[in-house]
């Protein structure tokens, strides 16, 4: 209690290629999602190192670390984390707004984010008058408008059916295979793990349990 | 994030707590109109007690009289200033160097005597004095009736309420002021009066200055106007109550009381004054011409010291006022502390969210600034309009009671731009202020933490 220090994450030393999907899998409390808020910046680490792109997160300004969220990174949480009262189209500009794009072409470029998740026809809807599915399409749209080099997704089929499940984890792969964004996927789903990630990362306690090359997306890959 | 960006996600928060958000602007407003109010009856008060000094005619003018005399209406110079028998003679060319002093527009002797002037063939002793004709554009007459002298030489008089009272064999009334002048007017105007002086005649005392005859004259006169204010007022005992063009006065050569000191043993060639009227461009110019004329070696006067003294009370009852005002705007400034702190509770999870897709610090801090800055201006502009109203309120109120005490109506109340700016921009600032530490808790938040946040 208090001051007591718990290791969410221990000793973990990895390596994410660009372009990479990589599966972070664990069970509740293996430090699966604390090791991707330290590789978003959202977390700073007490010792060691996280570097991404090229840069020490540890040791970016809190500005700088808002400017690499911003623009390095997208994230996708499993509760979607839309702003209820914005509608679906203000959902995917609000990163833009933080990144001071014009309003005539952000408003473009959330209408173009939003159609390429195949919710260009619901724009002015509220995220309440949508599916969990839907969405979490627009939280994918959201993480992608800025042209992220990373997808950060935290459980990001947890509040969905098996179906618009799939239909989010296909979103993501074509994400990385025709645009080569790399993709960390944190889930404790193994099926889910096994038919999308080429990398299986798995963790307990915080430490690093195995890492291993996923050989049957790696073989549908090449085929 | 852009400023109107900022402004645009503030006024979407603010509509979402309409209710919270309106009550905590109506807490400002209400501070804004306590502050206005208040400030707005000092500014009012001030220009109604600066309008009255004005109008007595002498914001702009100096009185001068000479120091052989004896006798100053600043017991100060004649302690600290040449004796009286070095000091030089207030004489015609003496007169002439004043009026030539920088900021001097005219300066005049003031003749003034007492004399009878007999209306209906009834005799009235009163004291009379010279208008400059420079006077008809000075506030002094303002609600005179009748009009201003028709030219500066002009057989006419002006005539203080009081004494046309008398001409109408009426005792002075109190009360109704307005009503009783026009009453007063309406027999007098265009009616004759005759003036009874005695002329100073030199012509026959050949080079002896001091010897002269006085011939008795009466100069038929023609009542053109009748004032309500005294524009003589500061002479006390001297001030006049009969008024004519101060050319046609010089002309006459009247008899006056100085006339026999001259004859006591003051020998002059050229007409000698116990008082000149310097009147200036402006009223900011006053002090800097009393002290010119001071090193010619006279003795000056103006309201300008009276005005000095009003100035730095009305300084100190606006500060009281506004303190007053203020503290109503304090109680506000708390209400947005606790609206923000509230709304950063409930938005917990959004401020965690615009963190992580990239919101800075200064995005978030900047973001519940614009919204306490929002509520300032509303509240700020809502408050002005309330305190014009209240203001209006006072001003109706108090010149009803003063209407049944017999008192004409007066405008205590002033809301100037500068005003409607100050409380607009101290509004704004005050709700600034009260924003600092929920903006700085806001930014400051663990975006994971606040993520976690249900």
């Amino acid at each position: 209690m208090g001051s007591a220090l718990i290791r969410a994450v221990d000793g973990i030393t990895i390596n994410v290629a660009e372009g990479e999907f990589v599966a972070l899998l664990g069970a509740s409390g293996s430090g699966k999602s604390s090791l991707l808020n330290l590789i978003a910046g959202l977390d700073s680490p007490s010792s060691g190192q996280v570097v991404v792109d090229g840069k020490d997160l540890g040791r970016l300004s809190r500005e700088e670390l808002a400017q690499f969220r911003r623009h390095v990174v997208g994230m996708v949480f499993q509760s979607f984390n839309l702003v209820p009262r914005m509608s679906v189209l203000e959902n995917v500009e609000l990163p833009l707004r933080f990144a001071e794009v014009e309003r005539g072409k952000r408003s473009n470029l959330a209408t173009r984010a939003l159609e390429r998740v195949g919710l260009g026809s619901r724009l002015k809807h509220r995220p309440i008058e949508l599916s969990g599915g839907e969405q979490q399409r627009v939280a994918l749209a959201r993480a992608l408008v800025n042209d992220p080099k990373i997808l950060l997704a935290d459980e990001p089929t947890g509040n969905l059916d098996s179906k618009t499940g799939t239909e989010v984890m296909d979103l993501i792969r074509d994400l990385n295979q025709f645009m080569r964004m790399t993709v960390v996927l944190v889930t404790h789903e193994q099926f889910l793990a096994e038919n999308y990630a080429n990398r299986l990362i798995s963790l307990a306690d915080g430490h690093l349990v195995s890492d291993q090359q996923n050989l049957k997306v790696a073989v549908r890959g090449e085929a | 994030m852009k400023l109107y960006d900022s402004i645009d996600l503030a006024a979407r928060n603010l509509r979402e707590s309409v209710l919270r958000n309106s009550l905590t602007t109506l807490g400002i407003a209400v501070g804004v109109a306590s502050l206005v109010a208040m400030l707005s009856l000092g500014v009012g008060l001030q220009r109604l007690a600066s309008r009255h000094l004005r109008t007595s005619g002498l914001f702009d003018t100096v009185v001068v009289t000479s120091r052989r005399d004896m006798r100053s209406f600043n017991r100060e110079q004649e302690t600290n200033g040449p004796s009286p028998a070095e000091s030089p003679e207030l004489d015609e060319s003496a007169r002439t160097k004043i009026e030539k002093l920088p900021d001097v527009a005219e300066a005049y002797p003031d003749i003034r005597f007492i004399t009878e002037f007999r209306f209906d063939d009834k005799p009235h002793l009163t004291m009379v004095a010279g208008l400059a004709f420079s006077s008809k554009d000075s506030d002094g007459f303002e609600g005179m009736q009748g009009h201003f002298f028709s030219a500066d030489d002009a057989h006419e008089v002006i005539i203080q309420k009081n004494f046309a009272a008398e001409l109408l064999g009426k005792p002075p009334a109190r009360g109704d002021e307005n009503v009783t002048v026009s009453e007063l007017a309406k027999p007098l105007l265009g009616k004759p009066i005759i003036m009874r002086y005695g002329e100073r005649d030199s012509s026959g005392a050949g080079a002896d200055a001091s010897s002269y005859s006085v011939i008795s004259r009466e100069l038929p006169l023609a009542i053109v106007g009748v004032t309500d204010l005294d524009p003589d007022s500061m002479r006390g005992a001297a001030r006049a109550r009969l008024f004519l063009p101060e050319k046609l006065l010089l002309t006459l050569h009247a008899m006056q009381a100085y006339n026999f000191r001259d004859s006591t043993g003051m020998p002059s060639n050229q007409p000698t004054y116990t008082t000149v009227i310097a009147r200036v461009t402006g009223a900011g110019k006053v002090d800097s011409v009393e002290q010119a004329i001071k090193k010619l070696g006279f003795n000056t006067f103006s309201i300008l010291d009276a005005s000095k003294s009003m100035r730095r009370f009305f300084a100190i009852l606006d500060l009281f006022l506004g303190i007053f005002g203020s503290l109503a705007l304090t109680v506000a400034s708390i209400g947005i502390i606790n609206t923000l702190v509230m709304a950063i509770l409930e938005r917990r999870r959004e401020i965690g969210i615009m963190k992580a897709i990239g919101a800075s610090d200064n995005d978030v801090r900047g973001l519940f600034f614009a919204e306490a800055g929002a509520m300032g201006v509303l509240g700020g502009v809502f408050g002005v309009i309330m305190g014009w109203i209240i203001g209006r309120m006072i001003n109706f109120g108090t010149n009803v009671y003063m209407h049944r005490q017999g008192f004409p109506p007066e405008h205590f109340w002033a809301v100037p731009w500068w005003l409607v700016l100050f409380a607009l921009g101290f509004a704004f600032l005050i709700s600034l202020v009260s924003g600092l530490y929920p903006a700085s808790r806001a930014a400051k938040l663990d975006p994971v933490q606040a993520l976690r946040y249900e």
